[in-house]
């Protein structure tokens, strides 16, 4: 139909199959958020730190460049060990933080806020595939920011650094992949389940920031009102802080996790109760989306 | 003609209060109306229907497919059109509409050349562009069909579609049903509170009642039949012998106040016969009305009906 005719006609041409649907909210949601400069600007300074430990990482590694800058014992100018993709994940998550904050309530709340989703989910889409949809935007970006360095950094640590160095730490890599996945998981959530609860970007935004900062404040308060240390559970920086200190070192830990992730000696919880404790946050998260992601809400 | 919708001991219940009772029919027609009060269930029924509710008895099937076991095929066969203000504020139109026409399947090309196409012909093609929050509430209506029709559904929902708009925005409104129902490429379901509406929409009624089916009809057929009776209002000679020569044609009769005379006519009688013996018996007829139940008529009867049945 050719617009001048201005009439009604069918559709009768190829459909794109449910995968390909999918993609189309993150590509929408992409195409907004790269309207906004300072989110723009914000993702792109994200990339500062691994960048500079990358060139270190390559300094350290290149003679010409020690000689020329006139170091010696370039390799103590850097290790890179547990204590390195620690540092470097916990930078990066508490960006990937700040990210989730202004991005994930701008993802959902105007949905709600509109009314829009019983048009979203009159159409050949599931709820869960709306909050896939929306959430995969989230996972990457945050993936971007997180993991996906860690690994390029690792892979070039490797790389000139030979074969047996890769071997003997894969478990850097693996620990990084799966401790930035549960960040971003937790994160991710958190972010969704919020908008969609309070329908409101600002509020939104900043009850994230609530959830994180005011949380660790109340169990805090616990711990110093009761003398215990079980008000951690609360803690959610806590909680991800223990959990990677397992994963990157398993029992025999050196650390006591990352920046601004630290479960600190003798505050600590037995690692049933971060791994509970997260996960409770994640069903609490699901729960929510779950009362909140309806074609049509209904007033008992 | 395979129906369009069939409801199977339909049956849902929201929280501890049934909404839907056991509602079983089956409708074929082009267009048909929902009617119902504030509460009988007519927004519920769409509802379900679009596979947010889930029934808590029975089923209902749309073009053959069961809404239960098939709900992300029967959705992908319709157009809806809420009754609420449905959109993101932030959005152009046409970025709109090509998005919701992308999350129902077609390709980004095609679906951008649909969103312009349906904005032209629900008469919005030069706002388009605007921020839909910017819309005044009849191009919000019309953005909203526009959304509902972009993919070329072969079902269409209209939840109020005349909700809050000025006279010549509802005829406007009204004449696109029209032409999309004219078009005879996909059907129509229009629930509504106004009589008017669906009585110029439709071809098939279904009242609603406290949940239940109250009244379901045909108005095509209606209207063919109530063809027959007629209403006029005559003067001059006496109407005593012209009641008579009429009777003779086979007319059924009843005398009215103030010269009206109430018909039934036979098959095959001509209105012309009518006239010829008015004027045999010098006899004006100064007024003639088909008359017919209006579907006011209708729905009054149906809510007054004890058993719910007309």
């Amino acid at each position: 139909m050719a617009v001048y005719k201005k009439t009604y006609r069918p559709y009768e041409g190829e459909l794109t199959g449910s995968f390909r649907r999918l993609l189309v909210m993150p590509r929408y949601a992409f195409e907004d958020l790269h309207r906004s400069r300072f989110l723009t600007i914000f993702f792109l300074a994200s990339f500062i730190y691994p960048l500079i430990c990358a060139l270190m990482i390559y300094v350290v590694h290149n003679t010409s460049a020690l000689a020329l800058l006139g170091v010696q014992g370039g390799e103590r100018l850097i290790s890179v060990d547990v204590g390195f993709f620690l540092r470097l994940l916990g930078w990066q998550s508490m960006l990937a933080l700040f990210l989730s904050a202004f991005i994930g309530p701008g993802l959902v709340s105007p949905d709600l806020a509109n009314n829009a989703l019983a048009l979203y989910l009159a159409r050949p889409f599931s709820r869960w595939e709306y909050v896939i949809g929306k959430m995969s935007v989230l996972l990457i970006l945050l993936s971007l920011m997180t993991w996906v360095p860690g690994l390029l950094l690792f892979g070039l640590q490797g790389y000139l650094q030979g074969w047996q160095w890769t071997h003997d730490n894969f478990r850097l890599a693996w620990a990084s992949f799966t401790a930035a996945w549960i960040w971003i998981l937790v994160l991710s959530l958190l972010a969704l389940a919020l908008s969609a609860w309070v329908k409101w970007k600002p509020a939104a935004g900043a009850l994230m920031f609530g959830v994180f900062f005011v949380a660790a404040g109340f169990g805090a308060t616990i711990n110093g009102v009761q003398r215990t240390t079980w008000g951690n559970i609360f803690n959610i920086f806590y909680l991800i802080g223990s959990v990677w200190v397992q994963l990157f070192e398993g029992s025999n830990n050196t650390t006591n996790g990352a920046v601004f992730f630290r479960a600190n000696q003798g505050e600590v919880l037995p690692m049933w109760c971060s791994w509970f404790g997260l996960a409770m946050l994640c069903g609490i998260c699901l729960y929510m989306l779950a009362r909140k992601i309806r074609g049509m809400e209904v007033v008992r | 003609m395979e129906p369009v919708i069939e409801l199977d001991g339909l049956e849902v219940r929201l929280g501890s209060r049934t909404i839907l009772k056991q509602l079983k029919a089956s409708f074929s027609g082009r267009a048909i109306g929902l009617l119902g009060p504030n509460g009988a269930g007519k927004s519920t029924l769409l509802n379900t229907l679009l596979g947010f509710h889930k029934p808590s008895a029975g089923t209902a099937r749309i073009l053959g497919r069961d809404v239960r076991t098939h709900a992300r095929e029967v959705r992908s066969l319709i157009g809806y059109m809420p009754e609420n203000d449905s959109f993101i504020a932030k959005m152009s139109g046409v970025r709109f509409v090509r998005l919701m026409a992308e999350l129902a399947g077609l390709p980004p090309e095609h679906a951008l050349e649909r969103a312009h196409e349906a904005f032209f012909y629900v008469g919005l093609g030069e706002v388009r562009y605007r921020q839909l929050g910017t819309y005044s509430l009849g191009m919000k209506q019309a953005a909203k069909l526009a959304q509902a029709i972009a993919h070329g559904p072969k079902l269409l929902f209209l939840d109020e579609p005349t909700n809050g708009l000025d006279p010549p925005a509802r005829t406007r409104m009204i004449q696109l049903i029209q032409e999309i129902r004219a078009r005879g490429d996909l059907h129509l379901i229009v629930s509504s509170h106004l009589l008017r509406d669906v009585e110029e929409c439709c071809d098939e009624v279904l009242i609603l009642k406290d949940g239940k089916i109250a009244a379901f009809c045909n108005l095509e057929e209606e209207r063919r039949s109530n063809r027959r009776f007629l209403e006029i209002e005559t003067r001059g000679a006496t109407n005593g012998n012209f009641i008579e020569a009429i009777e003779k044609l086979g007319c059924e009769t009843a005398t009215g106040a103030q010269g009206r005379l109430k018909l039934i006519l036979p098959d095959g009688l001509e209105l012309r016969q009518l006239y010829q013996v008015a004027d045999e018996q010098n006899v004006q007829i100064r007024r003639l009305n088909h008359k017919r139940d209006s579907l006011e008529d209708i729905f009054l009867k149906a809510m007054e009906s004890a058993d719910g049945r007309i």
